[in-house]
């Protein structure tokens, strides 16, 4: 494999990464505060705290290592995207300090104030729509460059209607991913009542997901006629996607194997996101900036390229030890540990 | 503003987000230290109060993380979107420190995690041992981060001809000549700082006279020690610096001591003011103590500001960022000292209330000296961005919506700033020492963990 390959693969999984612990945060946020105003908070925000207190900050890092890694791979981003992405990247950021913050503030603060909740709640499904029209903009057409100047179209981005394919997706897939992470993370804990009403948003938000998957298809054919040519020859894997996605909404429907449901869900998106990107491949923003042309220099590939396997040895294990922690063990996911005082 | 600007506000926004951030990462950096040694007095001493240190400050120190971590995800992406030609060299040659400080990200976030969540279920010795790796990957944070601004200042390890960015060495660009004593005292001062705020707080309480004393006390004596130490390796390291730059960069500590001709037995100019034509007035100069602290004898030898060209000089307003940040340094050792002769007069009961209110002072402006010793440090390395290759006035975006996104910004970091105040000055009036000390039954002897 080439360098670049490795350098595209590594950034590609890790946005994976945070694309499924994001959207775990992000909906359980929502989920948290939909709870509060229905009154059904005692039921389920128990559980959904005791598994994001000690994560959120983990899922942040996920989004640093990855535009630090693009930067570092491919240089050239930072101008294209640095330059015509100030209005909607700054928007994103100040959308993500927000819910990070008020994060915190309602949990390890003010417990249980409203407002932050509902700041935190809100938030969870704005940055998601932010975010990912980034993955409109690489479809090229939006960001252009004219007399060495670059700047984005506002109107091209907005008009489009694979922008908001992508954005209905987004937010259908976040509500998705977390509530059936958040129903096997209740049944584990053995606690029924959370994962009844956990188990019927989940059911409710799978329809909506694959529907708004096939909209996205269909769009990028319009988008982007080649990237979709791509997609074609790459059939099988939205074939996959789409098997994994039938299994674990029957395994959850059936109340059965939610493990296997959840790995399945895992798959699902797995197999869609590797499909989409690859099938993107070989450009990073169409028709700009491609892999091949806009690589580093090979003395700091090869450099980013040692000091991410070195950097894994030490994460991977950390990584499961948290895992173990708060996800694995029973007692933990239970609420056996009685806290004094915090 | 007649005309707009883009590099004007990319320059203020950067400074606004920076001088936000480090506030945060500061206290990122040093308390999770702080903490480490209050954990290992409780289990040392055997003495509970200590614990309940640990357990207090750490109840805190997640609120500033929070904002630490929010406002370092955002100076991370706003260095690409307002200075995307910077970051495109700047990806080629010293991307490597940025990519490795995001394990060192990874590495505090999860063991942070689990040491906050993990009071209950480890042992006290187990629990400390979890905070090893939160030390290691915050300071290793501010280790790589420094390097690249230290790049900024003396750029190495790559070729640059018409544009083009040819024989990289990453690891040379890396340990850079002023790595060393950059690194150094980044790393001594934020050790200092969070000392320091955190006898402020001790202090306070001990001045309110609310709660259990004697826990206040114990705080009082770790932090302002610990803080004496650091303090006094701070200025030391600081020293160190200011014969670094007399000898890479000149200009700098030029500009700082509003030096002009080039001479040996230089005096070192404190205060002052400067006139049109550069003559210093009002301010109190010692004779032959700048040429000691550029290299350690009077008769050597600093290069003046008439020798560099008038376009490449920093402004010279530095002089009072510098000054001020020497004579915090300073302050505060003499503060620490005052507290540790008080202390050891057991007969004393109660220190003296002007010293209580000094220490309360002292937190705050050890972080004023954080801040001008960083605002020093990059506005007396204009006009370049990247020293010797390329000014600030090429490196920003051409974006016009840079004004706007500077209002944005500075209303979210006022929003976040009053309600962290509000959150945390809640959180500790909330949960009363006296009350918790009874709750982890610490009266009578040995806490239950
Ligand atoms: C409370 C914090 C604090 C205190 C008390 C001091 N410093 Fe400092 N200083 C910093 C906090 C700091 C800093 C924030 O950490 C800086 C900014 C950038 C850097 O490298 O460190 C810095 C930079 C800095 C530089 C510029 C280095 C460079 O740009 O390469 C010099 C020459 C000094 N310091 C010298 C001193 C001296 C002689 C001190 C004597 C007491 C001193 N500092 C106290
Ligand atoms: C241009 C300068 C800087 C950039 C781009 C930057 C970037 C970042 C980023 C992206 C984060 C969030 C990491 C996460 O998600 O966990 C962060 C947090 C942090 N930064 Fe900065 N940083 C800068 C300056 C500094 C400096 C000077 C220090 C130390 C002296 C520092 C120390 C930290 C620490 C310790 C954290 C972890 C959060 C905390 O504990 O408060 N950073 N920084
Ligand atoms: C990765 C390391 C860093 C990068 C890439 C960086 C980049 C920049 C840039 C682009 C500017 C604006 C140009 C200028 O006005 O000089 C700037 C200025 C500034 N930076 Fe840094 N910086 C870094 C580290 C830091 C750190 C760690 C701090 C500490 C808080 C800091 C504090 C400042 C301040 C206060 C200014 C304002 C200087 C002025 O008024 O011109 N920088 N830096």
């Amino acid at each position: 494999m080439s360098l670049e390959l490795v350098g595209i693969t590594v950034l590609w999984i890790f946005l994976y990464g945070y694309l499924i612990v994001a959207s775990i945060d992000f909906g359980a946020g929502f989920f948290s505060y939909y709870s509060v105003i229905t009154m059904k908070k005692h039921i389920i925000h128990k559980i959904i705290e005791r598994y994001l207190s000690p994560v959120w900050e983990v899922t942040n890092v996920f989004l640093v290592f990855f535009y630090i890694g693009m930067v570092g791979f491919f240089p050239e981003t930072a101008r294209y995207y640095g330059t015509a992405l100030l209005v909607p990247g700054s928007v994103a950021i100040i959308l993500l300090a927000i819910r990070g913050a008020y994060y915190a503030f309602s949990n390890y603060g003010s417990k249980d104030n409203k407002w932050y909740m509902l700041l935190y709640g809100a938030t969870g499904l704005l940055i998601p729509a932010t975010l990912s029209t980034v993955l409109t903009i690489s479809e090229g057409g939006i960001i252009v460059e004219q007399n060495g100047m670059i700047f984005l179209d506002w109107s091209k981005l907005l008009g489009s209607p694979y922008t908001w394919s992508v954005i209905l997706l987004s937010l259908v897939s976040v509500l998705y991913i977390s509530s059936m992470f958040l129903s096997f993370y209740a049944y584990r804990a053995k606690d029924y009542p959370a994962f009844g009403i956990l188990r019927g948003y989940a059911l409710f938000w799978s329809g909506p997901t694959i529907l708004a998957s096939l909209l996205v298809f269909f769009a990028i054919n319009q988008q982007n006629p080649e990237h979709f040519r791509n997609m074609l020859n790459l059939g099988w894997m939205f074939g996959a996607s789409f098997i994994c996605f039938l299994v674990a909404v029957y395994l959850l429907w059936k109340r059965i194997k939610l493990g296997l449901s959840f790995i399945l869900v895992l798959l699902q998106f797995a197999f869609a996101f590797f499909g989409y990107g690859k099938a993107h491949l070989p450009y990073i923003l169409f028709p700009y900036i491609s892999i091949h042309e806009n690589f580093t220099n090979q003395a700091m590939g090869t450099a980013l390229v040692i000091a991410f396997i070195a950097g894994l040895v030490i994460l991977i294990p950390s990584l499961f030890l948290l895992m173990r922690l708060f996800l694995f063990d029973a007692d933990y996911v239970q609420g056996k540990f009685i806290k004094k005082g915090d | 503003m007649p005309i707009y600007d883009s590099v004007f506000y990319s320059r203020l926004l950067t400074e606004t987000t920076l001088a936000f951030h480090i506030i945060f990462a500061t206290i990122g950096v040093g308390v999770p230290v702080m903490i480490m040694l209050a954990e290992l007095a409780s289990i040392k001493r055997k003495d509970p109060y200590y614990a309940l240190l640990a357990r207090r400050w750490a109840r805190g120190f997640v609120i500033t993380v929070a904002i630490g971590v929010v406002t370092g995800t955002a100076i991370g992406l706003q260095l690409s979107l307002l200075w995307p030609k910077f970051m495109e060299i700047a990806g080629q040659a010293i991307a490597l420190p940025l990519f490795l400080e995001t394990f060192a990200f990874f590495i505090e976030a999860i063991f942070l995690g689990i040491y906050l969540y993990t009071w209950e279920r480890l042992k006290p010795k187990h629990h400390l041992l979890l905070l090893v790796p939160v030390v290691i990957g915050s300071s290793a944070s501010a280790f790589f981060i420094t390097t690249v601004n230290a790049f900024m200042n003396t750029p190495q390890g790559f070729t640059l001809k018409d544009g083009l960015i040819t024989n990289v060495q990453p690891i040379l660009a890396m340990f850079n000549p002023s790595m060393p004593t950059k690194v150094a005292h980044v790393l001594s001062s934020a050790y200092m700082t969070s000392a320091f705020i955190l006898a402020a707080i001790a202090a306070y309480s001990l001045l309110r006279k609310k709660g259990d004393t004697l826990y206040a006390k114990k705080a009082l004596k770790l932090t302002v020690t610990a803080g004496l130490v650091f303090a006094i390796t701070t200025a030391m390291i600081g020293d160190l610096s200011a014969k670094f730059l007399a000898h890479t960069q000149p200009e700098k500590l030029a500009a700082a001591e509003w030096h002009f001709e080039t001479t040996k037995n230089a005096p070192l100019v404190l205060g002052g003011i400067l006139t049109e034509n550069n003559e210093v007035k009002y301010a109190l100069k010692i004779p032959y103590a700048l040429s000691i602290l550029a290299g350690g004898t009077p008769g050597t030898e600093v290069k003046g500001l008439n020798d560099i060209p008038k376009d490449l000089r920093p402004p010279l307003y530095v002089h009072y960022f510098f000054d001020a940040m020497v004579a915090i340094g300073m302050f505060v050792i003499v503060v620490a000292i005052c507290h540790m002769w008080y202390a050891r007069k057991k007969s004393r009961k109660p220190y003296p209330r002007w010293l209580l209110a000094i220490i309360v002072v002292c937190g705050p402006l050890s972080m004023l000296g954080i801040q001008c010793g960083w605002f020093y440090a990059e506005v007396g390395r204009q006009p370049w961005i990247l020293r010797g290759y390329m000014k600030v006035a090429d490196a920003a975006t051409t974006s016009q919506d840079v004004d706007t996104m500077l209002l944005l910004f500075c209303l979210l970091y006022i929003v976040l700033a009053l309600t962290a105040v509000k959150v945390l000055s809640k959180l500790f009036r909330k949960n009363d020492v006296a009350d918790e000390l009874i709750a982890l039954g610490i009266f009578g002897g040995r806490t239950k963990e």
